[in-house]
Formats: structure tokens, sequence, C-alpha cells
């Protein structure tokens, strides 16, 4: 046992002596100061035809350039950023609305929790796609924040009901009743008390989340239900395998956005992990 | 005085909640200061729901529940006079915040404005009332004290209220011998300072070491009640003398014979007969409900 940590920053002590968050943060950190600022370091339109096409990496091109002559490291800054904000709004979006009704749910059972539980299952059943296929055909807006939206709109079911469980068996313990027996209001023993339990599951259901919305909006993408303007490490990976970028070696279109996917999601699970140890007091290593 | 009338709880089960199920029928007591009242049965028998139905963690299917005539409304201010301590101490403590969260929220809850150098003075004061070194728990996580340490840090946190009566629900059964001892006596200690406890447990000899009065519970009725030495010195009801029958002695061996208890079918309408002063005894239908099986 080192020394007896700081009654205040026990949680700031423990994280930053935990391995597995600090190795999530490294690769983390870097990669959203990329997307934040990356953008400002490239003028014009990444879609613009600049160089030569299908030229591999060189100096002039850090990533090299697409079939059609597009910088390909241009493309990935801004396409990271949109990755992150679709991950963000979406995943984000999902995420609270599946809070929300799991905890409302859980905590309350009986009538409150058949109708959100009949909600939850008609929306899990929604054939997402068909019903974005209407929308877009009435609406006809294309925009990466109405993608966000339209991805945590469909995607929040499967956490609310993993919640609503967890919520469930949290809310028959006995320090539940305690609380109660100390005049704490519901939403504060749902906030204060059962949440801080499941606080790695929450943050676990997020990164999940985050990672589908960019999977599920690179799908999109690739259907043309994305935004109609702008690139998206998802529209990239699209195109690359549109174009048969593998099968003509041009490695280098495909494996950044494949790579900065594959980075962004697996450094949010190290840093998951991490933060578990941070807080859960019975799993860190002292 | 603390007094229950004609409390009921039916639970609704099965699919659709088609059927019920009568967890307590029909139990009324009371409990006054400076008292101690055993709430005795086997497990299923209704009494940790009567506990709850006191604290209003459940609300009652029926009857009332009355503080010094003014009917209960759970809340609060009926917090700040009545508080619980329950079975499992491990299970009360939230396992992710120390143990010092259970009194904070006594504080935030109730006394916001009291200066941190007085609190921390009142929780020396109270931690000294249940013999805890405030060094040796203050501080800790629940995984780090043993179970008689935080069960007797529950009942101080109770005490940091105006506190006049406490449910305590089978609090030493997660106990060993030596803490079992201990808790009781602090209880005992407390009760002669004028706290009206109720005790609820399964096990007999507790029950007759501390209470005053006790209450026999079976199948959610009260089977008999009245002051200690006469329900444990002259029990009438066939249940209750089965019951007393079957605690076994610290200096008889099984002999292969012992008597078991053994119930006949739902429990059949009664009413309470007052067999001798204070000492009330259901009159059963079928009296030979229960029997000796060898």
């Amino acid at each position: 046992m080192t020394a007896v940590p700081a009654r205040r920053h026990e949680g700031l002590y423990f994280a930053i002596r935990n391995g597995k968050l600090l190795a999530g943060l490294v690769v983390l950190v870097p990669l959203i100061v990329l997307a934040v600022a990356g953008p400002m370091f490239v003028e014009g339109d990444p879609n613009a035809y600049v160089g030569i096409p299908a030229s591999s990496p060189s100096a002039e091109h850090w990533f090299g350039t697409t079939m059609f002559g597009q910088d390909i490291f241009a493309q990935f800054l801004y396409g990271m950023r949109v990755t992150f904000v679709v991950g963000l709004l979406g995943g984000g979006l999902a995420a609270i609305i599946g809070m929300v009704i799991g905890f409302t749910a859980g905590y309350r059972g009986g009538l409150v929790d058949e109708v959100l539980n009949m909600l939850t299952n008609i929306v899990l059943v929604l054939p997402a796609l068909a019903v974005l296929l209407i929308v877009n055909a009435y609406l006809g807006i294309r925009s990466v924040g109405v993608q966000a939206l339209f991805i945590g709109l469909t995607s929040w079911p499967w956490a609310a009901r993993a919640i609503r469980a967890q919520t469930f068996s949290l809310r028959s313990r006995d320090f539940v009743d305690l609380a109660r027996l100390s005049g704490v209001r519901t939403w504060k023993i749902i906030v204060r008390e059962i949440a801080p339990n499941m606080s790695s599951y929450l943050f676990m259901t997020f990164i999940l989340l985050f990672g589908g919305s960019i999977l599920i909006a690179a799908s999109l993408d690739f259907i043309g239900l994305g935004p109609s303007q702008g690139v998206s490490l998802g529209l990239m990976l699209n195109n690359a395998a549109r174009w048969s970028a593998l099968h003509l070696g041009m490695w280098w279109w495909f494996v950044p956005p494949g790579a900065g996917i594959t980075a962004i999601v697996g450094a949010l699970y190290v840093t998951n992990v991490g933060l578990d140890e941070v807080f859960n007091p019975k799993l860190r290593e002292l | 005085m603390l007094r229950l009338d004609g409390i009921t709880k039916i639970y609704k089960v099965g699919a659709f909640g088609g059927r019920t199920m009568t967890a307590v029928d029909d139990v009324s007591f009371d409990l006054r200061p400076g008292e101690v009242v055993s709430l005795i049965g086997e497990s299923g028998s209704g009494k940790t729901t009567i506990g709850r139905m006191i604290l209003g963690l459940t609300s009652p299917s029926g009857g009332s529940i009355t503080l010094d005539g003014a009917r209960v409304t759970p809340g609060k201010a009926y917090y700040r006079h009545v508080q619980g301590v329950f079975q499992d101490p491990f299970s009360c403590y939230n396992p992710v915040f120390k143990v010092d969260r259970v009194l904070q929220m006594i504080k935030n809850e109730y006394f916001p404005g009291v200066a941190a150098s007085e609190w921390e003075g009142r929780i020396t004061e109270s931690l000294k009332e249940v013999r805890l070194n405030p060094g040796q728990v203050l501080g800790k996580y629940p995984h780090q004290l043993s179970g008689g340490q935080l069960q007797r840090l529950l009942i101080a946190r109770a005490l940091l209220l105006d506190l006049r009566f406490l449910v305590a629900d089978e609090i030493t059964s997660m106990l060993d011998a030596s803490t079992r001892i201990d808790v009781l006596n602090l209880l005992a200690d407390l009760k002669s300072r004028g706290l009206g406890v109720l005790f609820v447990t399964h096990d007999l000899s507790l029950g007759n070491y501390i209470s005053e009065r006790a209450v026999v519970l079976y199948r959610g009725q009260v089977v008999e009640s009245g002051p200690t030495e006469m329900v444990f010195g002259n029990p009438l009801h066939p249940y209750t003398i089965k019951l007393l029958s079957s605690v076994p002695q610290l200096t008889t061996k099984w002999d292969g014979a012992s008597a078991t208890l053994r119930d006949d079918g739902p429990a059949a309408p009664s009413t309470l007969v007052e067999a001798e002063p204070g000492h009330l005894v259901r009159q059963d239908d079928a009296p030979t409900r229960l029997r000796s099986v060898s």
C-alpha cells in the first residue's frame, strides 16, 4: 500500500495510477484532438480532387490519394470529426433515453414498468431502415444531426431493457430502503445510490451505443441515406469497398478509416475497464 | 405509542395478479416507549412484512398504523422518530461508497444547517453509545468492516435522529455469538433510556432474553401474545408449545424423535381470547391443525 490517498481526490488518485485507463486515454485523447483541431489545418474541401489518382502515401499526401485523386488524410480528419459527432449525439441520445426509461421502469415497477416495457419492445421491433426510408422520403433532410437523431431514437431499447433489469435487482437491496428511511427523494436515490453501482456498466452502454452509432451511420451512408454532403469514416470505408480498393492493392484507402474506427471504439473499451476499477473500490489494486 | 390496528397485507400473485396471497392477516399490537416487543415467527410468517409496513417501506392493504394516535404517513417527519435496522448489514451499505455515507445522508436530509465540527462531535457521541471507535470505522468501505461493526454503525446512524422507536428486523441473525450479545445488550441499554424497540426474530431464546412482551406469529396471524414470561412460561396455543419445545437445548443432543412442525391447510378464521390478564391466545376452529410428527 502506498501513501494514504487524500479524501477528496481519491477517485483521481486511483485514476492516475490505473494503467488501463491511462492506456485508453493515451489513444483516445490524441484522436479527439485530431478530430477537433485537424480539419483547421487542411485547406479546402476534403472531397476536392487535388492529386494524382491512386497514388500511395507520400510527403505531399500523407495517406495517399483515392482512385479520383482526393487527399485521404484530409478526408480522414474530416471523417473523424463527423464520426465523433455522430457517435456522441446518436450514442449519447440513445444512452439518455435508455437510462431514463430503464431507471424509471426498474425502480417504479408495476403499471409504469408494464407501459414503458411495452414501449421499449415496440421500438425494439420497429424496422429502423424502413422507417428511415419513409422519414427520408417525406422530410428529405439529410444532415449529420438528423442522422444522429434518428440513430439515437432507434437504438436505445436494448439499453433500457438491460438497465431496467439491473435496477430491478439493485432496488431490492437494503441500502435503497435505508436511503428511503433517511428521507431521500426517489430521483436522488436513483441517481446517487443506484446509478453509481452500475456506473461502469452505464459507461459501457454508452460506449457500445457510441460504437454502434458509428457503424449504423456507416451502413446508412452506404445505402445513400447518409448526409448528402461531406465525409465520414464509414463513407470512406464504403467508397473504398465500392471501388475495389482491396483488390487493387490500395491499402491506404481503407486502412486509415478502419484503423480509426477500431482505435476509437477499442480505446473506449479499455478506458471503460480502467474506469470500472476506479469506480469500484473492490476491484482496486492496492 | 406506536400502534398497529388490524394490519393486513395482501399480495397479488400469479399472472396478471389473478390470485392473492395474504402475508399478514389482521395483526394488532402496540409498542410503547421503553419496552422491547418481540415479534416471533418462522420464515414466511409475515414478521418482516409487518416491520416494513411500520417503516412505510411496504404499504398495508388494510388496517392502520398510528403514532401517538395520529395516522402514520411515511416521510421525513415520521422517520425522524421511527427508524429501522435490517438483517443483512452488508446489504445496507452501498458497496461503492464509504460507510460514512449513511451518516452523511442523515446530515444532508435532516441537519443541513449544522456546522461540520458540531456534526463530527455528534457522530463521535453516537458512535460512543454503540461502543465503536470512530477511527476504526469512519473512512472505510463496507467490505473492510465486520458485520457487527456495520450493524452497530447502523444503530448509531438511527441515534443521530430524535429516535423514539426502532424496528430491529433480525438484526443479530448474521452475527456471531459474542457480537450478538453485544448488540442485544446495546438494545437493552437503549430501551432503558426510553426507546421502544420492535425486535423481529425467529430465535426464541433471543426474544426471551431481551423483551418485555412477545407476539407469536404464524402464517400472518397472531397466535399468542402477552408478557414474555407468560407466553414463554405458560404457552397455551399448540403452535407456541411446539415452537418452544423445538428449541435445541445447549445440554441435550438430538435423539431422533424430536417434534417437528407440520401444518395442514390454510389458516382458519380465528379470534384472540384473553387467557390471563394481558395474555392473548388464538382460539382455533381446528386446534389440532398442528401435530407432532416423529
